[in-house]
C-alpha cells in the first residue's frame, strides 16, 4: 500500500475497542486489527474491510480481552443481588408495592392501547409493493374572494389526466371515483354491492392480489367489472366466475377479474372495481367541458407511483405549473394539487371527501397526549412514594456505601427495582388492556372498521421496552436522591427524617396529580353536560316518536302505500334526510339582483312533513301536494333568508320569486327559523322543496305500546316488499343524538381517564397516607399521652394534605376553565356556560375521596393505642 | 491429553509461533495457519489462544517495532517458553508412540510423516 494513502477504520468500532479492553492488551489487538484492515483493503476494498474491521472488533468482545469495569453495568454477581434485594424489599412492603404496581397497571394499560394502535396505524398499506413510492393527489380549495379554504383527498379527472401525460417520472398511475354502488343483479336475483370506479392503472399501482384474469387489461373496456372472491362466493358461489356478466339496471357489466378482498390494513375497500372507462365514454359525450372542468374534484381520486429514483419534489413542480396554468382561467375559485405518500394517509390531516376512513393526526395526538399525561401521573407515583420510603432504605444505602458500593451502582440497585416494578405492572397492564380493549373499539363504530388491535410480535417488544422506560423514568428521581446520600450522615443520624429535602418535591407532585386529575373530571362533566344541552336544545320542530325508514331507491308512494297499512302508524311523511345532523344539501340563490347569490340549503318534503315535525309556519301556507317529478314551482323558506335578501316580512314575502340553481321558484310560505345544522354551527338560508328526485325517507309517527312489536311488523311488511335491501328504520331522536356524540365520545373516553387517573392520584394519597401515619406514630402517641384529643389530632395530620388539594383545585379550576372556553368549545355557537356547578363538583369529588383515603390512614393512628407504640423500643 | 495440559487449536498456534521464530505475531500467525491449515481463523480466535498459552507459560511476548501500516501500533512477538517446547516434545512422543502401535492394517493409507 503506498505510503501516501492512509484509510482510517470506523470511529466508531474503535471506541467501543479502546472502551472495553483491557488496557494492556489494546496496543497489539488494535494494531494487529490495523494491519489486518490495511490487507484487506487490498484485497476485498474499503467498504468490506471495514465491515471485517467491526465484526473483528465485535469479535474480540470476549473474557480474556475485556477489561474489569469499574461500574456495575458488568458485574453480573452484583446485578444479581441487586435483583435480590430488589425482590425482597419488594416483598417486605407488600402495600406500598402493590399501590405502585396496580396505579402504574392501570395506566400504563391506557399507554398499551395506544402503543398498539399507533404500531397498527403504521402498518397501513405496507402490503402495497414500493409502497413508499405511491402517493396521491390532494387539493387545496381555495375560494378567490373570501381566501376560505378546505383541504380535500379528492381531485379532478383533468388532473388525474395531466399527470399521465404530462408529469415525468411517474411509474404508473390510477384515476379512481368513489361509490361505485348498486343493484347488481344475476340470474334474477338482486345484490347490493359497494366499490369503487378505477382505471387500468389501478393494479400498476397497488399490490391488491388477483386471483384470475389478466391484470393488464382487466379494467381497460368501458363496462368491465372486477370482483372481489368474497363477492364471487356471495353472487355464484364459485370462484371461477371470469366472463360472467353482472346486469346493473339495464347494463351489462362483464366480469374481467377477481380479485382477493382486500387486506384490512388498507384505506381502499371495495366489493366491486367498475373500469373507468365506462364513466369516461359517456362523460366525453354527454358534457366534456363539464367532466373536465377543473372544479370537478369533489369525487374523483388520483393515486401514482413514482420511478425509482425519482424525487416527489420534482413531480410537486410539474403538479405546481399544472395548477397555475388551470387556475388562470378560474374566477370562482382557485385549485393547487400537492401530494400525499400513501403511508402518510392514516395519520396524515383531516381531508374531506376521503376515500376511506381515516385515523387522522388530531385524533391520534390527543389521544397520545392523554395517555401520556395518565402515565406522568402514575409514574409520579411510583416517585414520590419512593422518595418518600426512601429513608427506610437510607440505612441501607449507607452500609452498601461503607463497603464500598460506588454511587453508580447504588444508582442503579434502585432502578432496577423500580424496572422490576414497572415490568410486573405491565403483566398486570396487559390484562387490563385485554378487558378496555373490546370496549375502545367500541366507542365508534369506525373504530372497529380501522383497528383490529391485534398483538404481533412487534408490539410486544414495544411493550417491553416502553415499561423499561417508564421504569428507568419513574426511578430516576429516587435512585439518584438515594446514591447522594452519605453514608457517614446516614448512620450517624438516628432520625433520619432531616436527610431529605425532597419533602416539597413531594408535594409539587402530589399537587400536579390532583390537578389533573380535577381537570379531567370538570372536562368529564362539561362534555356531558355539552351533550345533554345539545339533546334537549329546542332545534324548532320535534321529532319525537318518529321512525325514520331509508327508502333504499325504492319509490316512495308505493312504499307509503305498505306501511300505511299498520295500524300503529299514525302518519307518513317523506323527506330527503334527517334535518339536525349535519347532513346538508345546497345550491346557489339568487333573488332580485343577479350578481348577489348565496348558498341556500334545502331537504325536499312532501306536505305532511311540516305539520308531523312541528315546524312553525310564521306566513303563507303548507304544501298542497305531495312532491313532484318535474316542475317544481314552490318553495318555503325560513326566516332567514328573508333577512338575507332583504324580501321584507313574512307576509310581503309571499309570491316573492327567487331563483334556485337556475329554477323559479315562488314563495308560498315562511317558516320559523330552525337548527337545521347541529347547534354549534349557526342557522343560515334554508329550504323546503318539492323534489321527488330527493326523497330519500320516510318519516312514521308511531304510537305504540310495544314498539319492538311495531317494528318487527314494519319489518316484516319491508321485507315482503323490498327483498334485496335491509329494513333501515332509526328513531328521529338516534339521528340526533348521532350528530353529538362527539360529545359523547369525548364524556366516555375523559370519564375513563379520570377514572384512572382518580384512582392512581389516590393510591399515592394513600401511600402517603400511610407513610406519614407510620413514621409520625411516635409524636402522635406523645401527643395523645399529653392529652390531645383524636378530633384535633386528625385535624393536625389532614390538615397538611387538604393545603395540597386546594392547591390544585386553585390551579385547576381556571385552567381546565380557559381550556374549554377559547379552546374546546370556542367555535360552537350554542354552547353550555360553564359554571359553578360543573366546577364544583369535581372540587367536592376530589375532596371526599382525597379524605376518606388519608383520612382512613389517620384515623387509625389517632385511635392506636399510645401504650403499645411507645412501648416498643 | 495425559500430562500436558495443551488443546488442538493451542498446540497448532503454539507449532507456528516455533515456525515462524523470530518473527511471530498476531497476525502472521494467523495467516500462516490460514495457509498452512487451510482454516478460517479470526485474529480474535489466536489471541485468545496466545493469551491462554500466555497465562500457562508456554510463550513469553516482547514488544517490538511499531509501523505505519499498523497504525503507529507496536508488535508483540511471541517465543516459545522451555516449558512451551517441553511440552510440544511431549505432545510428539505421546503421539509416536500411539502411532508406533498402530498395526499396518488398521490404516490403510500410504502415510507421510507430518
Amino acid at each position: 500500500m503506498p505510503e501516501n494513502q492512509f484509510h482510517i477504520p470506523p470511529r466508531f468500532s474503535n471506541r467501543f475497542l479502546r472502551w472495553f479492553c483491557k488496557p494492556e492488551l489494546l496496543e497489539d489487538i488494535e494494531g494487529d486489527l490495523m494491519e489486518d484492515f490495511n490487507d484487506h483493503i487490498e484485497i476485498k476494498g474499503l467498504r468490506k474491510a471495514r465491515l471485517l474491521y467491526s465484526w473483528g472488533v465485535i469479535r474480540f468482545f470476549r473474557p480474556f480481552a475485556i477489561k474489569q469495569m469499574s461500574s456495575s453495568k458488568f458485574n453480573i454477581i452484583m446485578f444479581r443481588n441487586y435483583f435480590k434485594t430488589s425482590l425482597r424489599s419488594i416483598a417486605r412492603n407488600k402495600l406500598f408495592s402493590f399501590i405502585n404496581v396496580f396505579g402504574l397497571a392501570v395506566s400504563m394499560s391506557v399507554c398499551l392501547l395506544m402503543i398498539s394502535m399507533l404500531s397498527e396505524v403504521k402498518t397501513y398499506e405496507r402490503f402495497h409493493e414500493d409502497a413508499s413510492d405511491i402517493y396521491r393527489l390532494t387539493n387545496l380549495h381555495q375560494n378567490i374572494e373570501t381566501q376560505e379554504s378546505g383541504l380535500f383527498a379528492s381531485t379532478s379527472v383533468i388532473a388525474g389526466k395531466r399527470l399521465k401525460q404530462e408529469v415525468p417520472g411517474i411509474k404508473a398511475a390510477s384515476i379512481m371515483r368513489r361509490n361505485f354502488l348498486g343493484d347488481f343483479e344475476s340470474e334474477n336475483e338482486k345484490y347490493a354491492l359497494r366499490g369503487l370506479w378505477a382505471d387500468e392503472g389501478f393494479f400498476d399501482v397497488f399490490s391488491f392480489e388477483l386471483l384470475s384474469g389478466n391484470k393488464e387489461t382487466a379494467l381497460l373496456n368501458p363496462k368491465s367489472v372486477v370482483v372481489t372472491d368474497e363477492t364471487a362466493l356471495k353472487v355464484f358461489n364459485r370462484l371461477d366466475v371470469v366472463g360472467e356478466t353482472l346486469m346493473r339496471g339495464e347494463d351489462p357489466y362483464q366480469i374481467t377479474a377477481v380479485v382477493k378482498k382486500p387486506p384490512f390494513h388498507s384505506h381502499i375497500q371495495f366489493q366491486i372495481i367498475g373500469s373507468f372507462s365506462t364513466l369516461d365514454q359517456t362523460q366525453m359525450q354527454r358534457n366534456e367541458a363539464g367532466w373536465h372542468s377543473w372544479q370537478n374534484m369533489w369525487m374523483h381520486h388520483v393515486y401514482f407511483k413514482i420511478e425509482d429514483g425519482h424525487a416527489i419534489e420534482s413531480i410537486q413542480a410539474s403538479l405546481n405549473a399544472i395548477s397555475d396554468d388551470q387556475n388562470s382561467r378560474e374566477e370562482v375559485s382557485t385549485i393547487q394539487l400537492g401530494t400525499q405518500p400513501i403511508l402518510g394517509i392514516m395519520t396524515g390531516p383531516e381531508m374531506s371527501n376521503d376515500i376511506g376512513v381515516t385515523m387522522g393526526s388530531e385524533a391520534l395526538w390527543i389521544l397520545g397526549i392523554l395517555s401520556f399525561v395518565v402515565i406522568l401521573s402514575a409514574g409520579f407515583n411510583y416517585t414520590n412514594l419512593s422518595i418518600a420510603r426512601s429513608l427506610r432504605r437510607a440505612k441501607e444505602v449507607g452500609i452498601r456505601k461503607v463497603v464500598g458500593a460506588k454511587k453508580g451502582q447504588i444508582f442503579s440497585q434502585f432502578i432496577v427495582e423500580a424496572c422490576i416494578i414497572s415490568v410486573s405492572s405491565l403483566i398486570l397492564a396487559y390484562g387490563v388492556f385485554l378487558f378496555i380493549k373490546p370496549m375502545f373499539l367500541n366507542l365508534n363504530p369506525n373504530m372497529s372498521r380501522m383497528l383490529q388491535l391485534e398483538l404481533e410480535p412487534i408490539t410486544i417488544v414495544y411493550f417491553v421496552l416502553f415499561a423499561l422506560i417508564v421504569g428507568f423514568t419513574a426511578g430516576f428521581l429516587p435512585s439518584l436522591v438515594l446514591s447522594n446520600l452519605r453514608a457517614i450522615q446516614v448512620l450517624k443520624t438516628t432520625v433520619s427524617t432531616k436527610l431529605f429535602s425532597s419533602v416539597s418535591l413531594r408535594k409539587v407532585l402530589i399537587v400536579i396529580q390532583f390537578t389533573l386529575t380535577l381537570g379531567f373530571i370538570i372536562s368529564a362533566n362539561v362534555a356531558y353536560n355539552q351533550f345533554k344541552y345539545s339533546m334537549n336544545f329546542d332545534k324548532g320542530f320535534n321529532g319525537e316518536n318518529i321512525l325514520t325508514v331509508q327508502l333504499s331507491r325504492n319509490d316512495p308512494n308505493q312504499v307509503k302505500a305498505l306501511f300505511e297499512r299498520i295500524p300503529e302508524v299514525q302518519a307518513i311523511s317523506m323527506s330527503a334526510m334527517v334535518l339536525g345532523t349535519g347532513e346538508r344539501w345546497g345550491d346557489i340563490m339568487k333573488y332580485k339582483d343577479p350578481a348577489e347569490s348565496t348558498t341556500l340549503y334545502y331537504s325536499s318534503i312532501d306536505q305532511n312533513y311540516i305539520p308531523m315535525l312541528g315546524h312553525e309556519l310564521i306566513a303563507g301556507a303548507n304544501f298542497e301536494r305531495g312532491p313532484v317529478a318535474d316542475s317544481e314551482s314552490e318553495v318555503i323558506v325560513n326566516e332567514y333568508t328573508l333577512k338575507k335578501f332583504n324580501i321584507g316580512t313574512p307576509h310581503e314575502a309571499i309570491g316573492e320569486q327567487i331563483e334556485v340553481a337556475s329554477n323559479k321558484l315562488t314563495i308560498i310560505g315562511v317558516v320559523k327559523d330552525f337548527h337545521f345544522a347541529p347547534i354549534d354551527q349557526p342557522i343560515e338560508c334554508f329550504a323546503f322543496r318539492q323534489r321527488l328526485d330527493d326523497i330519500q325517507m320516510l318519516n312514521l309517527k308511531v304510537s305504540s305500546e310495544n314498539i319492538i312489536g311495531t317494528m318487527e311488523k314494519l319489518r316484516s311488511a319491508w321485507e315482503g316488499f323490498d327483498k334485496v335491501h335491509p329494513f333501515e328504520a332509526r328513531f328521529h331522536s338516534d339521528h340526533i343524538a348521532g350528530a353529538y356524540d362527539q360529545y359523547e365520545l369525548m364524556f366516555t373516553i375523559v370519564t375513563f381517564l379520570a377514572f384512572v387517573s382518580i384512582s392512581t392520584a389516590c393510591l399515592g394519597l394513600l401511600g402517603m397516607g400511610v407513610y406519614t401515619a407510620e413514621t409520625r406514630m411516635k409524636e402522635i402517641s406523645i401527643r395523645k399521652v399529653l392529652g390531645a384529643s383524636e378530633g384535633s389530632l386528625i385535624q393536625m395530620l389532614v390538615k397538611g394534605f387538604m393545603y395540597l388539594l386546594l392547591i390544585a383545585a386553585a390551579i385547576a379550576i381556571p385552567a381546565t376553565y380557559y381550556l374549554f372556553d377559547t379552546v374546546v368549545l370556542a367555535d360552537q355557537v350554542n354552547r353550555i356556560s360553564i359554571g359553578i356547578s360543573e366546577m364544583a363538583l369535581g372540587v367536592i369529588c376530589i375532596f371526599g375521596v382525597g379524605f376518606l383515603t388519608i383520612g382512613s390512614q389517620i384515623w387509625k393512628a389517632a385511635r392506636a393505642n399510645p401504650s403499645t407504640t411507645l412501648r416498643n423500643e | 491429553m495425559k500430562g500436558t495440559n495443551i488443546g488442538e487449536f493451542e498446540e497448532l498456534v503454539l507449532l507456528t509461533i516455533a515456525a515462524l521464530h523470530p518473527d511471530a505475531y498476531g497476525v502472521s500467525i494467523k495467516n500462516e495457519i490460514k495457509k498452512l491449515a487451510a482454516r478460517s481463523v479470526t485474529l480474535s480466535t489466536v489471541h485468545a489462544s496466545l493469551n491462554r498459552l500466555e497465562d500457562k507459560g508456554m510463550v513469553k511476548s516482547q514488544m517490538g517495532e511499531s509501523t505505519g501500516k499498523r497504525g503507529g501500533k507496536r508488535k508483540k512477538f511471541f517465543t516459545v517458553t522451555a516449558f512451551g517446547a517441553k511440552t510440544l516434545a511431549e505432545v510428539r512422543e505421546q503421539r509416536e508412540a500411539i502411532w508406533q502401535m498402530i498395526p499396518d492394517a488398521a490404516l490403510q493409507v500410504k502415510l507421510g510423516h507430518a
